[in-house]
């Protein structure tokens, strides 16, 4: 009984990829298409995973955020200004900053910008270790020093400084009829997000020179992770002992692991869009193998004559279609690699490239490759072996 | 001389009654060199298709080297092919994808020999044939003649018993076609029996029996030629 090796099979399906080579590198590029996008989805997701993690970490989750609620009436309240320092006494708590909103500030370039035209920028006092608190970063200048949180100084958040046209320190702004020096501008706060469009003053500052009366309108402590639980008990009778029914607690880390659950959903949906990719590119596989089929029935005739069996035709036929999903695939693997690296790169995100994803997706092409060319194959074995003769 | 080809009351009736093959019998011994005759239609090509084993009968049997094919399954009817048999077809069927050397070797594919060997042998071949000049050239480079040779080559890479060829001077001048004829018949005298369709008289006088088939029947059978 004739047999057909391995590499003889691998030589018969790369002659033809060569006999149509256009024909070859579109349909491989179908495949290759909706691989490169499972695989730009899986590396991206995973990049952003990594960054989203290693964000957690910096910043860690153990952080709470305490602020006042609106009363019965829908009216807004403030937490009393012994809020900080009483939920400070509490034992397990490690560090704690209270900042207030003065919703009757605002801060402008100069004293010709009209009143109201405040870009949304809110004046947030705030106590100097706040950042500290929060694991924020200064993007430029410096934080505020002991000193200079008592005189009109500010420190901006990162959306408030574009927002104002500030792009360095040094500058000045304009605010309760006075200049006050711009000495940082910080990088964004992703624990505490309203900052960033904030110009903050300093404690003193905002009380000697804004009429600030120290209550506060948020409070945010930093507990050990496996006190979380005790302590938020007893935060709002400590914070208000009078009305603590109108104290909250959250855990800003949350919104942050929230973010990561609500990017999974999406990105399963994206994934499921490359997959319609990859079904696609097989169809394309799988027509331009049923042509090649139809074409070269003179070619299958000769075979047959030469003493191939039907088997040895389908053999040829389906290995023709693997050689296209595979090239198909690792084509796609490095174009969505490729994706996946200068994303990470513009994003600033450190790059998680798992090799696991890498070998699925080539592994899925081979399959793919196989359901495509069952077809054609078993088209192209039933050609009947007097078709060598018959054709003129 | 022993028959290598054997047919009995063979007939082929396609779908609609039409009786292309009407109770054939022929034997064909080692070293023969035999022409089958007959205007188009006249079931020329379904009497090779039926030697080749590519066709079955719709009755009477084919013997190959004294074995009874009829019966055979398509899979043992490939291994016949690979071994026993070699084809040469009018329009050629060389590959423009490889070399002149590689398509003979396909020739070896389908009987299990490896491809070193393959190329070996196909390449002693050509040189046989004088095509030793030829090997790495693609087919389209090379004349009408030097194409059929190379079919040629092909065919008895395997050193068949039988090689059936299809009107395999029917793309060629009267030069070309004498120098295919002259190549078959040495081949007939190295000891394998070759059965030519040809519906040209004068390329079936130069061999050794004219069997003419006239509406499916066997009219002439007989040795006979200037030579």
């Amino acid at each position: 009984m004739s047999r057909l090796a391995g590499t003889d099979l691998v030589r018969l399906a790369g002659r033809g990829a060569r006999g149509h080579p256009v024909r070859f590198l579109l349909s491989a590029l179908g495949i290759g298409i909706g691989v490169a996008a499972m695989v730009a989805v899986a590396g991206i997701t995973q990049s952003s995973k990594a960054e989203l993690s290693n964000l957690l970490e910096a910043l860690g989750t153990n952080v709470l955020k305490v602020y006042p609620t609106a009363d019965l009436r829908g009216r807004p309240s403030m937490l009393p200004r012994t809020a900080a320092p009483m939920l400070g006494s509490i034992g397990p708590v490690t560090a704690v900053s209270g900042l207030t909103v003065l919703q009757s500030e605002a801060a402008y370039r100069s004293p010709y910008v009209p009143s109201g035209q405040t870009s949304s920028v809110l004046v947030t006092s705030v106590s100097t270790d706040l950042l500290a608190t929060l694991r924020g970063q200064v993007a430029d200048g410096h934080w505020f020093t002991a000193t200079e949180q008592r005189y009109p100084a500010v420190v901006l958040g990162w959306a408030a400084a574009r927002r104002l046209g500030v792009d360095a320190p040094g500058l000045r702004l304009w605010m309760h009829q006075q200049w006050w020096v711009v000495v940082g501008v910080l990088r964004p706060l992703p624990l505490a997000p309203e900052l960033d469009s904030s110009v903050l003053v300093g404690g003193s500052a905002a009380q000697d020179y804004l009429g600030a009366d120290g209550t506060l309108s948020a409070v945010y402590l930093r507990v050990p992770e496996d006190q979380l639980g005790p302590v938020e008990r007893v935060v709002p009778p400590t914070a208000s002992p009078e009305h603590p029914e109108l104290v909250g607690v959250s855990r800003p880390s949350d919104a942050l692991a929230a973010k990561l659950v609500a990017d999974a959903t999406l990105n399963r949906l994206l994934l499921g869009l490359a997959a319609i990719g990859l079904l696609v590119g097989g169809i394309g596989v799988s027509n331009t193998m049923i042509i090649a089929a139809l074409e070269r029935r003179p070619e299958i005739g000769l075979r047959r004559a030469l003493g191939a069996t039907r088997g040895q035709i389908a053999a040829q036929f389906l290995a023709e279609s693997l050689v296209m999903a595979t090239a198909g695939g690792v084509l796609g693997v490095l174009l969505g690699d490729l994706v996946t690296v200068v994303y990470a790169q513009v994003q600033g995100w450190p790059l998680s490239l798992p090799l696991w994803v890498s070998g699925a997706a080539v592994l899925l092409t081979v399959l793919v490759g196989a359901v495509a060319g069952l077809y054609p194959a078993v088209k192209a074995c039933r050609v009947p072996p007097t078709e060598a003769l018959s054709s003129t | 001389m022993t028959t290598v080809l054997e047919c009995r009351a063979l007939t082929r009736t396609y779908p609609g009654d039409v009786q292309a093959l009407v109770d054939v019998g022929l034997e064909v011994a080692a070293g023969e060199f035999v022409a089958i005759l007959g205007r188009s239609g006249s079931g020329k090509s379904t009497l090779l298709n039926l030697l080749g084993t590519l066709d079955r009968p719709t009755s009477g049997s084919v013997l190959i080297d004294g074995v009874d094919v009829t019966t055979m399954s398509d899979r043992e009817l490939s291994g016949v092919r690979a071994q026993k048999i070699g084809f040469v077809f009018q329009q050629f069927h060389l590959s423009p994808l490889v070399s002149v050397l590689d398509n003979v070797a396909e020739g070896l594919l389908y009987a299990g020999v490896r491809h070193a060997e393959r190329r070996r042998r196909a390449a002693v071949v050509l040189e046989r044939l004088g095509l030793g000049h030829r090997l790495s050239y693609r087919p389209h480079l090379l004349s009408g003649g030097e194409r059929q040779r190379v079919a040629i080559a092909r065919a008895v890479v395997g050193d068949p018993a039988v090689l059936l060829a299809d009107e395999p001077t029917g793309n060629l001048d009267s030069v070309n076609s004498a120098a295919v004829v002259a190549l078959l018949r040495e081949l007939a005298v190295t000891g394998t029996a070759v059965v030519v369709i040809t519906h040209d008289h004068e390329v079936a006088a130069a061999m050794g029996r004219q069997i003419e088939l006239r509406d499916g029947r066997v009219v002439t059978n007989a040795a006979a030629g200037p030579r």
